[in-house]
């Protein structure tokens, strides 16, 4: 009885030190990682996957110990779950973008040992903002 | 035994928002100044249900959802600047 009365502790702190561990391991790659491309990975699949093991804690020890359902944590996962790779998609491409307005200067030392990411096709470049052209016409028309 | 879980978990969020700290010192480029602040975000909505379990109170997690929200919101507005030069166009 004794035993069956221990188990939702232990699951509740398996889940919360799964996830402490993971947030710890997400951060520690980004700070040990050479170059921005590598440093998304770390906050953007370990760390969140740490927040969702201590989200999944809560909910069990709201359940086993308060005997309620609470389901804002499953709002705050499912959110987090969504926008994390929106972000990293952004934040990765300011990089392709600040590697193509400055290719020398700040952001050299964070290239890393994959280099820089090749180019869509001979024709076309990344979808990011540059200044027109000189002589097209939005650069000479009047605003 | 929750007790000593949640503390473990303090003591590594405490740990990983000081490497988070660091990175944002250090940069060196503005994208890993922004992952950063994201990690931060994403490490303190860890600490704020922490904090809700240690206390056994329902209260805080509209907090942790608002700065869910909010801390998307404001990298996806560093992001649109760093891009566009302007963050509503």
């Amino acid at each position: 009885m004794t035993a069956f009365a221990i188990l939702p502790d232990i699951a509740i702190s398996v889940m919360i030190v799964i996830g402490a561990t993971f947030a710890l391991i997400g951060s520690w790659g980004m700070v040990r990682l050479p170059s921005l491309m590598e440093r998304l990975h770390g906050p953007t699949k370990a760390t969140t996957l740490g927040l969702g093991g201590m989200l999944v804690g809560s909910i069990l020890f709201f359940h086993l110990a308060e005997g309620e359902w609470a389901l804002h944590e499953l709002l705050i996962s499912l959110f987090l779950f969504v926008t994390a790779p929106i972000s990293a998609n952004m934040i990765a491409k300011v990089h392709l973008h600040q590697l193509r307005v400055k290719p020398e200067g700040g952001v050299l030392d964070s290239i890393g040992p994959a280099g820089i990411p090749p180019l869509p096709s001979d024709q076309s470049s990344w979808a990011t903002y540059e200044a027109p052209a000189p002589e097209s016409a939005a650069a000479t028309s009047e605003a | 035994m929750i007790q000593y879980a949640v503390l473990y978990g303090f003591f590594c969020l405490a740990l990983a928002l000081c490497l988070n700290l660091w990175r944002l010192l250090k940069g060196p480029s503005f994208g890993d100044r922004i992952v950063a602040m994201d990690t931060m975000v994403i490490n303190a909505i860890a600490v704020i249900v922490l904090i809700g379990i240690s206390t056994a109170s329902a209260t805080y997690y509209e907090a942790a959802l608002l700065l869910a929200m909010v801390g998307f919101i404001g990298t996806v507005a560093y992001c649109k600047f760093l891009l566009r030069g302007d963050i509503v166009e």
